[in-house]
């Protein structure tokens, strides 16, 4: 009978969130809404990192890489047809007579950086620890160089700017939801399991019959594909996407969101995400009154590394609340 | 393409070679003793040239001096960085050395900013050193003699530390096996610290050079340098200093050639072709051309 406890609080959780989205666009003003939207994008990419490199434990710095294949693959499609024709003249014929539906695109952007995950992965995936950690950089810089000189697809270092302004609540709310979802369902599932056991001991978890290699690419091509979709709702949000958006420093903080509520705690991430993205906001009022720009970063990365002295693990650890476990985790 | 003009890019190879090597030397030694990517690294470079900055230009010290300077304030910093960040993580699993060396370079980074604003500043040697020089159709100036002339000098110096001092075998120890060096006696706080020491030193000249050589210097300026001597640093197999030195220059002599040979179209992708190369080392070839056999990396 628990179960079925739990499975009501989700679901009032989420009647609960509905309720939530349609009061917050009604009532409140456009610069709170864009913070909210913004934390919930955060939220899908900290979880989804989370995936990656908290259950299974690949240390990669390429999620931004996945997030601008995503973004720039739904706004390309989302654009106007009509605009296309003399904002990107040297797009491909086929790709300038279609304007997509915002969800298909966005899942076509998912599965976009799906697609460059699994490309990328199935060499890189070789490298452990920090090795790996370099390669995904190295992954990062490359997408950020080719989008740069892509330019009759991707406007190069202009960008693409005056996409239609589609992402509200409603788009970011459900998949929020969707990312923590899925996210859930692998932690406490086998598929789960044989991530965290990868990422504890990985000779004894091949000595117990785990697909190293498998493993690892579904957790990198899995924690793509949220990137890509949050990589368009943050286009389609600022409606505007350039190549310096999805920098080093965006791939640390997510890093820092995940590490700061503990690897491979889903309710950490959720926390983190939302307690950075705030404060980063708070921050940024005082830059511009004092015009010294950078205190948000400088306090983030302090934050870090007190936290990786006192507190490795992270706040929460690699545990969730029990109020929200399954009873038989 | 004549002659001429291949030798010119090689020159010019090299010159961006010996600024290569003398940061990947501070990687690869601290790589060598506490298996740590410090990626702080190259913010000491940015140090460097700000310091140059201040001194040669503010005020107006006399250049010897300066470079003697330079040399303290890096060695200063790398002790600096090692003390407060990652002397408390001593012990800690890779990864979180790791993701330390990321925050502390954000960090100085945007301290830079802070302190002296993000807008690019110029950048200006002396006159004697603006000398354009020629031999046969090669031309550079005299800064560009000076920093291979120096380069060498100091690798010369570091490799005659590592081999013949005391404090040299105590490093080559301590990277052997930390442990084992600590029951021999050697003080590994004090071996540790001054690997950060030398290696920032050698960054922050690195820095200098920079400056001389591009005329230009801004608090990021670091970052992308201070990736590409680690990618030379992998290149020669991380941990060995003669390795560094020759990825070092394999990488200048190759990105400048992949500029300067290739048609112009391509030149803008010169960052990903760095970073395609190193992606394919550390699969094909994960022990570098120098390095040792490790089992930890791929």
């Amino acid at each position: 009978m628990r179960i079925q406890r739990k499975t009501l609080l989700v679901v009032v959780l989420i009647l609960a969130g509905l309720g939530g989205v349609a009061v917050a666009q009604r009532s409140l003003n456009d610069y709170v809404l864009s913070l909210v939207n913004f934390v919930g994008i955060y939220i899908i990419l900290a979880v989804s990192l989370n995936i990656t490199n908290g259950f299974t434990g690949l240390f990669s710095l390429g999620h931004p890489a996945f997030m601008a294949i995503g973004g720039y693959t739904t706004a390309i499609l989302t654009f106007p047809v009509q605009r296309k024709a003399y904002f990107l003249a040297g797009l491909p014929e086929w790709l300038a007579r279609t304007e997509v539906p915002f969800l298909p695109s966005l899942l076509v952007g998912g599965v976009m950086a799906s697609l460059a995950a699994l490309i990328v992965g199935v060499p890189v995936l070789r490298l452990r620890g920090h090795y790996l950690a370099v390669a995904t950089l190295g992954v990062l810089i490359i997408v950020q160089v080719l989008i740069t000189n892509l330019e009759s697809v991707t406007r190069g270092p202009l960008g693409l700017n005056g996409l239609p302004a589609l992402t509200d609540l409603w788009w970011v709310f459900p998949w929020v939801v969707v990312t923590l979802f899925v996210s859930w369902k692998i932690k406490f599932s086998s598929f789960g399991r044989t991530m965290l056991s990868v990422r504890e001991d990985d000779l004894a978890a091949e000595c117990c019959g785990v697909n190293l290699f498998r493993t690892r690419l579904a957790a990198l091509v899995i924690g793509a594909f949220f990137a890509g979709v949050a990589g368009g709702l943050w286009a389609h949000l600022v409606t505007a996407i350039t190549p310096k958006s999805f920098s080093l420093v965006l791939a640390f903080t997510i890093v820092v969101m995940v590490v700061v509520g503990g690897a491979g705690s889903i309710t950490g991430s959720v926390v983190a995400a939302v307690v950075f993205s705030v404060l980063t906001e708070f921050f940024r009022p005082m830059e511009e009154r004092l015009n010294i720009y950078g205190l948000g970063e400088i306090f983030m990365a302090l934050v870090m590394i007190f936290i990786l002295i006192y507190r490795p693990m992270g706040i929460f650890g690699p545990r969730e609340p029990r109020l929200l476990k399954p009873d038989d985790a | 393409m004549t002659g001429g003009y291949i030798t010119q890019q090689i020159v010019n190879g090299l010159i961006l070679g010996s600024m290569y090597a003398l940061v990947a030397i501070g990687f690869t030694m601290i790589y060598g003793i506490i298996r740590l990517i410090n990626f702080a690294h190259g913010d000491v470079v940015m140090i460097g040239a700000f310091v140059t900055l201040g001194l040669l230009q503010i005020l107006g010290w006399p250049f010897w001096l300066v470079s003697l300077c330079v040399l303290a304030a890096g060695a200063f910093v790398g002790l600096c960085i090692e003390r407060t960040a990652f002397r408390p993580m001593r012990g800690a699993p890779q990864v979180t050395g790791f993701i330390t060396s990321l925050a502390v370079s954000i960090m100085i980074q945007n301290l830079g900013i802070v302190f002296v604003s993000a807008q690019p500043r110029n950048f200006t040697f002396p006159g004697f050193l603006q000398q354009l020089l020629r031999v046969g159709p090669v031309s550079f100036r005299a800064v560009d003699l000076v920093i291979m002339a120096t380069a060498l000098v100091l690798m010369a110096a570091l490799i005659l530390l590592v081999r013949k001092t005391r404090l040299g075998v105590g490093m080559r120890a301590t990277a052997e096996n930390l442990d084992v060096a600590r029951l021999m006696g050697i003080n590994i706080n004090r071996t540790i610290m001054a690997t950060f020491a030398v290696g920032g030193a050698l960054a922050a000249v690195a820095g200098l050079m920079w400056g001389g050589k591009f005329g230009q210097i801004d608090p990021l300026l670091g970052f992308v340098p201070g990736l590409k001597s680690f990618v030379a640093a992998v290149i020669g197999g991380v941990g060995s200093i003669p390795g560094a030195i020759c990825g070092g220059y394999i990488l200048g002599l190759a990105e400048v050639l992949f500029v300067g040979l290739l048609p112009p179209i391509y030149s803008a992708f010169r960052d990903a072709f760095v970073f395609g190369t190193l992606i394919l080392i550390l699969l094909v070839l994960p022990n570098g051309l120098l390095g040792k056999r490790m089992e930890d990396r791929a």
